[in-house]
């Protein structure tokens, strides 16, 4: 993946650079020793490194103003960076750039029931934020699988899904409202506990802008009553069309669950040998939750049931209780690490219509072969977003290369479908290039509009989400 | 104008050589008067794509929103944020065009459990000031590919671009509803009486505040819709959380519950009636006590939607509420006023300067010669 040349006359200039941010931070909270910085040499997509030429970790939002100040004022790219678990290398450096971590930014600020949001830091991991508010019976809704880590910033940055964004949204669903730091260092305060913008909705472009537009350093969120209870289905089928029409039939039926997860052979098979979840060997299998009271989720299943009874399951199981259902869950919670232990891997997360599912599966499984590159397919349902995982061999040359080539091919065909590169993930470098498949030259410049607007001198992430081409005269100027 | 395919309304833009009054059906008429040359979108109409399966509709912005509701309703399935219909209380008339309800962000008491349009837009086709086609989004329902320029989109008055087509993401519609109500409660005690409702597990979908000096629509109502079986448990279930604060009574009929959130959705109250009328978007909490330092001499009058959240004002023509309140968290919209009211008090909540320039900057860079809509949202 190309990065930009770095700017020698910025790194020339590291250890003024690197005095004038130790002028307004502590000492601990600037990395600019060679060795410490490669810690911050890449994200979760790690096949692509570079070190920073420094990093910083502020501890409050005048300390990011000031940064982005000085930063603003040396003409230095920033980057800004959660927790580091971005797939599409939305954190990765240039070798010119400041990183700017908020891993301490992780206080709760606020938490009011009454009105239902929690105020955060947004460091703060989105596991932790449902932490802040069970006990008292609210969650946060949007379910990245990488909960546990990922930071609300990143969240914030990726417009970050889940597996129940079918019923509950993605994050700018539950986003109300962000303190966001400007690359010249002003300070703005968009939306709150109110709902909705006085005029152009700003928080709605600001959220999924993969940290282009500015750093949010707080943010409130929505919070939720959490339901009485939540049980979970797994339906086996024979065929990836059957499956794809039971999922259908059951949307269609007005039953709208939570989550509807889907699984194919092989990654059935990966889970099986990693979790012990006892799936059965089919070649489609859905888990497909609802909630409610008891009676409410007997219902709700009861029709998923008949629906699932009338294409001619090869299993069809429901969780009797939470044990139960810890295992339903188990396997599919455990596919990514499970694909992680038999192989090195890409993962995908183009959307496509519901209605080309047998199509864009059918394809993917020919495409495999003229590859010679084995794929599991685990994804979302009810909403289409694929998680198509392409699996490889870091130590053979080329196979990378390979890889990327038959990821791109796939993304292409979801674009091709009717649907787009990246339903949860983020464009960051990975998706960067293809940009041109799903958008035209207008439809960039729309986008790059918007940047030109809040960041005019293109210094923050500024190598990513567009096409190099397209953004080199921006980048340049 | 009325173009009639999408590269006639590229080609009008294009060929404007001053501002444009930009219209889908006319029922809106919120913010300042536009003088310019009238370009109206209703003339592109018709649903292009219908997957009830994958719930997504796409239309042209002129189709008509019964157009849409009628396809919807066809398939069991409807437009989940409920749009307000705006003419009784504007005294418009005219067809609502779903470009319209979208360029306005328009929602109903929903809004709270399900979201606005914002919430429901999956991409938009617009031309922007210089004439050029664009597009946003798209079709799925899971889409972070690029910046979100469709919720840019909603709620900005065509003063971005001119929409040409949008898609939207539906849901399968209700089987029953009911509505539980709390009567003779005071503002303050409904305003923790919907908190209470709102915090509790069961799926509130509309909760809103009619004091008892309106006669009409009085109460403190808890909307609970899904299967009927669930919709019963759940209306006793709230029952019980709603007894500590006053006498409680069940509507389990669903079309009397129905007409109910019609007129509290299209603020039924203030139809036919000569005051100025303000939309609040506030803090819950907040709102009893807001509504309290309404001075008498603007003779104001407010119910609540949104668990308090939202505030609907009616009050003496000319009075400017933003002034008499003082500063708040949220914001005021003047809804409906006299053409001169509006040109003297500004119909959309002024900002704060650094989000102003920022506003300021993307119109510019949207339209740069300043001709789609220039002033309405002044």
């Amino acid at each position: 993946m190309e990065m930009p040349v770095p700017d020698a006359r910025i790194m020339a200039r590291k250890a003024r650079i690197v005095e004038r941010l130790l002028e307004v931070l502590p000492e601990r909270s600037v990395i600019h020793d060679p060795m410490e910085t490669r810690a911050y040499e890449c994200d979760a997509l790690t096949a692509y490194r570079c070190p920073p030429l420094c990093a910083v970790l502020p501890s409050s939002t005048s300390e990011v103003s000031d940064v982005l100040r000085i930063c603003h004022e040396e003409g230095v790219p920033v980057v800004p960076r959660g927790s580091g678990t971005s797939l599409a290398g939305g954190a990765l450096p240039t070798a010119d750039c400041v990183i700017l971590g908020v891993s301490r930014l992780t206080d709760v600020l606020e938490t009011d029931y009454d009105n239902r949001f929690i105020r955060v830091q947004t460091g703060r991991t989105n596991l932790s934020v449902t932490g802040a508010v069970e006990a008292d019976g609210f969650f946060y809704a949007p379910d990245p699988s990488s909960q546990l880590a990922c930071a609300i910033a990143g969240n914030i940055a990726m417009n970050s899904g889940g597996a129940h964004c079918l019923k509950y949204g993605v994050t700018t669903n539950n986003l109300m409202g962000v303190t966001m730091v400007q690359m010249d260092g002003t300070v703005v305060e968009i939306g709150g506990a109110h709902l909705e913008a006085p005029r152009l909705d700003l928080l709605g472009v600001i959220c999924g802008s993969e940290g282009q537009l500015g750093v949010v350093t707080e943010a409130t969120l929505r919070i939720l009553a959490k339901p009485e209870g939540a049980r979970p289905v797994l339906i086996g089928y024979e065929s990836s069309e059957v499956a794809g029409a039971c999922v259908s039939d059951i949307i269609k039926a007005g039953v709208l669950p939570v989550a509807i997860e889907f699984m194919d052979r092989p990654c059935i098979e990966a889970c099986e040998a990693f979790a012990k979840a006892g799936y059965p060997m089919c070649e489609a299998l859905l888990i497909i939750e609802v909630e409610g009271s008891p009676a409410e989720i007997d219902e709700q299943l009861g029709v998923i049931k008949q629906i699932a009874r009338r294409h001619n399951p090869v299993e069809l199981r429901e969780a009797k209780d939470a044990e139960e259902a810890g295992r339903i869950w188990l396997g599919r919670k455990s596919a990514f690490g499970a694909m992680g232990q038999i192989n090195d891997y890409i993962c995908l997360d183009g959307t496509i219509p519901v209605s080309s599912l047998p199509l864009v599966l059918r394809r993917i499984g020919e495409m495999s072969k003229e590859y010679g590159l084995g794929v599991a397919n685990v994804f979302h349902a009810g909403d289409g977003n694929m998680h198509p995982l392409i699996l490889f061999d870091a130590n053979k040359p080329g196979d990378l290369e390979l890889c990327e080539a038959f990821g791109a091919d796939i993304l292409r065909l979801c674009v091709e479908v009717g649907g787009c590169l990246t339903g949860e993930h983020g464009v960051g470098i990975e998706k960067r290039d293809l940009m041109t498949v799903q958008f035209a030259p207008a439809d960039l410049e729309a986008q790059m509009a918007v940047k030109d607007v809040f960041d005019p001198a293109w210094l923050l992430n500024p190598a990513k989400v567009f096409p190099l081409s397209a953004s080199a005269g921006r980048r340049a100027a | 104008m009325t173009p009639s395919t999408e590269a006639e309304l590229a080609e009008a833009v294009l060929g404007a050589t001053g501002p444009l009054a930009i219209t889908g059906g006319g029922t809106r008429p919120i913010g300042r008067t536009v003088e310019g040359v009238s370009l109206s979108t209703s003339a592109m109409t018709g649903i292009t794509l219908y997957e009830p399966g994958a719930l997504t509709i796409v239309a042209q912005a002129g189709t008509s929103l019964a157009e849409i509701e009628l396809a919807l309703a066809a398939e069991n399935q409807r437009l989940a944020f409920e749009p307000m219909d705006h003419r009784g209380l504007l005294g418009t008339s005219g067809a609502p065009t779903i470009g319209g309800v979208v360029a306005a962000n328009v929602s109903g008491p929903r809004r709270i459990q399900s979201g606005a349009a914002r919430d429901f837009v999956l991409g938009v086709r617009f031309v922007d000031g210089a004439g050029t086609i664009i597009k946003n989004g798209g079709r799925v329902m899971k889409n972070v590919t690029g910046y979100d320029l469709v919720k840019l989109f909603c709620g900005s008055w065509g003063t971005l671009g001119v929409m040409s087509e949008v898609s939207l993401k539906v849901l399968p519609q209700v089987a029953a509803g009911a509505t539980v109500t709390v009567d003779g409660l005071d503002d303050a005690t409904a305003a923790r009486a919907m908190a209470a409702a709102l915090g509790s597990p069961f799926e509130v979908s509309g909760a809103a505040h009619v004091p008892e000096s309106f006669g009409a629509l009085a109460g403190t109502h808890l909307r609970i819709e899904g299967f009927a079986s669930s919709v019963a448990y759940r209306s006793e279930q709230m029952k019980a959380v709603l007894g500590q604060f006053g006498p409680v009574r069940i509507e389990p009929d669903a079309e009397v519950s129905a007409a109910l959130w019609a007129g509290l959705r299209d603020v039924a109250p203030y139809h036919g009636t000569s005051g100025d009328v303000w939309r609040l978007s506030v803090k819950p909490s907040d709102a009893p006590d807001l509504v309290a330092r309404l001075p008498d001499a603007a003779k104001a009058r407010a119910f609540y939607d949104w668990g308090g959240g939202l505030i609907w004002v009616e009050c003496l023509p000319d009075t400017d509420l933003r002034a008499v309140l003082g500063p708040f968290a949220g914001h005021a919209t003047l809804v409906r006023a006299g053409a001169p009211t509006r040109a003297a008090i500004a119909p959309f909540h002024p900002e704060p300067a650094p989000i102003a320039a920022l506003t300021a900057g993307l119109r510019a860079r949207f339209d740069p010669r300043g001709i789609l809509n220039p002033g309405r949202m002044g």
